[in-house]
């Protein structure tokens, strides 16, 4: 934004304050982000800058809290790095275990959710649907209520599933279904709001006139619909990954030992004692969110354009 | 002419085009519904009806009802007020022995300690020595605590005996019954449900606050640059959206704590001195720097997307009308981001209201908000409770769920 020409001397001063500000915003809003992917490399134990690090010292940073990471709960973490060592790291290494189970539980949240989300963003997005306002409004919830009445109320619902039709069965406690459930109810609204945000600028004619020249109802979806909307199923799916692997209070309720995510993993290790692992595990997740940010922001890009063939 | 007018409308294949157009419409419903369905099914399941049956318990608490059958058939059997006599004294011995066997006498307790405080250390100690209960029952009883001679006891456990109960919700208003059933308030030093309400709606407001400060500058910048600067500085504000939680919060930590990356800084530069080190977390203040940092987002973003669409040309309209540039921005730049403000502040008031993650990791001791008194009682197996409190919180997020929903409607929730 341009001053204008006619600005006064106080408006001016004013405008660089402005700017100043701003700046000062973005430097708050990426600074915390940023400050961990140095620190992750810090040769000492410490959460600071040391002075061989400011002097750029190659000596005052190292690898060994990314390898602490591999280490920790190995049987034999200073064994010769053979063979066997990988398959130790690999089978008994918490963090590797952990990050196992938080692609397990969100890779199949994800395909839940994006699945039973983009029918019904299909269904809300059509103008004959009823109670559209509240059937939203409760699909829509589960990002609004508080966490942990979430997952209080899973936690009493999975010690006896069952209960609601009088019978007693297994529990869902300590299972990976629980916890992919739980993780699916929490992204299902991001899926269907990124898909009925992209579905609001379908055009519905496109339906019936592959409708009129023969199609049937599921090659229209597949050959017209779902090539038009992907963008945004993807961004819904994305949404309901980063939702689910970054998830801590529900599995805090409901997972057992078995169901370590990094995220529990790391709310332990920032509860109890802080060590610079974290900040190597958190300079892994930075890098994965990165990642995904620019997928997010080139399908949105796609989906701009492929709206922009469509008439309205 | 007038024949064709006068008769009804028909389809090609002569039925009335009204009744085929309803019929067609309702399928049109049916279809539409039938896509939605699985998955309204799966949030009822997986969602509502969880949250519905925890609500259940903050009623509903069997614990000294489903355990003492013996003394709630004297409570029967006796109008409220009867001085317990050997008969009473005889079925509560066998219930205390029943509760030792089955290891029931925690909850019992638990659901008399309601009702009137101390008294699940009673039971759970008189359960323990049930052994000792013989007759005489009387004597037996205040053998082991002199308190079951107080007619209190005795209304509590009788009051105690309904499985329903409305006294996890006076305890979560900081009320007590008192011993002739009449409701007042809890002493000054006890009363904390309220003040934590109080203080969790206070920080939610401050932080509301202070992001919508932050945010109008921010967004108003991105609204006006060019679209491709715009793209450009809005991953700023989008990075940290993507950023998981944990990790921000840990961020947050390394920057913020005694030893930490600004006390450092300042220490060097001079500005406090080493003992003099600012205390940024484990308070209140560590809760509310990283609570806005979260939610910033959140506010940007909702602004943002109705700034864009605001035209420049009525703000030069009024500049060139003679209005200074403060009484522009007031009175036209202000009223149309108005929807904007509201939709952000609203969202972040909400999410703030039950964060539970932050306050707990940053919060220390006074920096916890509602949502962690929940966790308390969760962990202390003091369910009732935590659902008492659950539910209330529960109807304050629902209210401001409504109201967002009137004002600014779901469907306009944008996520970047």
């Amino acid at each position: 934004m341009a001053l204008p020409i006619y600005a006064s001397p106080l408006e001016r001063l004013w405008h660089y304050t402005y700017l100043v500000l701003c700046t000062a915003i973005f430097i708050f809003l990426i600074s915390p982000i940023l400050v961990v992917i140095p620190l992750s490399f810090n040769v000492e134990p410490y959460f600071t800058f040391t002075e061989a690090m400011l002097r750029l010292d190659p000596a005052g940073y190292s690898l060994r809290w990314y390898d602490a990471l591999l280490t920790l709960g190995m049987q034999t973490p200073d064994a010769i790095r053979d063979g066997a060592w990988w398959s130790d790291m690999w089978n008994n290494s918490s963090w590797v275990r952990a990050a196992k189970n938080s692609m397990i539980i969100g890779f199949w949240a994800t395909i839940l959710a994006t699945v039973l989300g983009t029918l019904a963003a299909l269904g809300l997005s059509r103008p004959e649907m009823p109670y559209r306002r509240v059937v939203m409004a409760i699909l829509i919830s589960p990002m609004i209520v508080p966490i942990i009445i979430i997952a209080t109320g899973l936690f009493f619902f999975y010690s006896n599933p069952c209960s609601i039709i009088g019978t007693e069965c297994g529990r869902l406690t300590s299972t990976y279904l629980g916890v992919i459930l739980a993780h699916t109810t929490l992204g299902i609204p991001f899926v269907i709001i990124t898909v009925t945000a992209t579905l609001s600028g379908f055009d519905q004619s496109l339906i019936r006139a592959s409708a009129s020249l023969g199609a049937s109802p599921s090659r229209t979806f597949f050959k017209v619909v779902m090539p038009l909307i992907l963008p945004g199923v993807v961004s819904g799916a994305l949404f309901a990954f980063v939702t689910s692997f970054d998830e801590v209070v529900a599995v805090l309720f409901i997972a057992g030992p078995d169901q370590q995510t990094i995220p529990r993993q790391m709310w332990n290790g920032i509860r109890e004692a802080i060590s610079p692992a974290i900040l190597a595990v958190a300079t892994i997740l930075v890098v994965i969110s990165i990642c995904l940010l620019a997928t997010v922001e080139l399908l949105r890009r796609r989906s701009e354009r492929l709206r922009g063939v469509t008439p309205h | 002419m007038a024949d064709v007018t006068a008769a009804p409308l028909t389809t090609a294949d002569g039925r009335p085009l009204k009744a085929a157009l309803a019929e067609a419409q309702s399928r049109a419903r049916r279809r539409a519904f039938l896509l939605v369905a699985p998955l309204l099914a799966f949030v009822v399941l997986t969602f509502i009806i969880p949250i519905g049956q925890m609500l259940d318990r903050s009623f509903h608490h069997d614990g000294f009802s489903a355990n003492a059958p013996a003394t709630l058939e004297w409570f029967d059997a006796n109008p409220a007020g009867t001085a317990p006599d050997e008969a009473a004294f005889a079925a509560l011995a066998a219930d205390m022995k029943a509760m030792k066997e089955n290891k029931t006498a925690g909850e019992a307790g638990t659901r008399v300690n309601y009702t009137l405080p101390e008294t699940r250390s009673l039971i759970t100690k008189t359960a323990r020595n049930a052994d000792d209960l013989a007759p005489p029952f009387k004597e037996a009883f205040l053998a082991i605590d002199d308190r079951w001679d107080d007619a209190a006891v005795w209304q509590a456990m009788r009051s105690s005996a309904s499985a329903y109960t409305a006294d996890f919700y006076l305890s979560a208003l900081d009320m007590e019954r008192a011993e002739d059933g009449s409701i007042r308030r809890v002493e000054e030093n006890g009363r904390i449900y309220i003040y934590l309400f109080v203080k969790t709606f206070v920080v939610s407001a401050v932080i509301t606050v202070t992001c919508l400060l932050l945010a109008f500058p921010v967004a108003h910048l991105l609204a006006t640059l060019p679209m491709a600067k715009a793209n450009l500085l809005m991953i700023l504000v989008l990075l940290p959206f993507w950023t998981s939680l944990l990790v921000r919060t840990t961020s947050w930590i390394v920057l913020l704590q005694g030893e930490g990356v600004i006390n450092e800084f300042l220490v060097a530069l001079g500005v406090i001195s080493a003992d003099g080190r600012l205390k940024m977390i484990y308070n209140q203040t560590g809760t509310i720097i990283v609570m806005t940092h979260v939610l910033l987002p959140f506010m940007i973003l909702p602004l943002y997307s109705v700034m864009r669409v605001i035209p420049p040309s009525y703000a030069r309209a009024a500049r060139s009308l003679g209005a200074t540039s403060w009484t522009t921005f007031r009175r036209i730049y202000l009223p149309q981001t108005l929807p904007g403000i509201g939709a952000g502040s609203l969202l972040v008031f909400i999410l703030a209201v039950g964060y539970f993650i932050t306050p707990a990791l940053v919060g220390g001791a006074d920096g916890q908000l509602i949502s962690n008194l929940i966790d308390f009682h969760m962990k202390n197996s003091n369910w009732s409770m935590a659902a008492a409190l659950s539910a209330m919180l529960l109807a304050g997020v629902l209210v401001l769920y409504w109201l967002y929903d009137r004002l600014i409607g779901i469907d306009n929730l944008k996520l970047g």
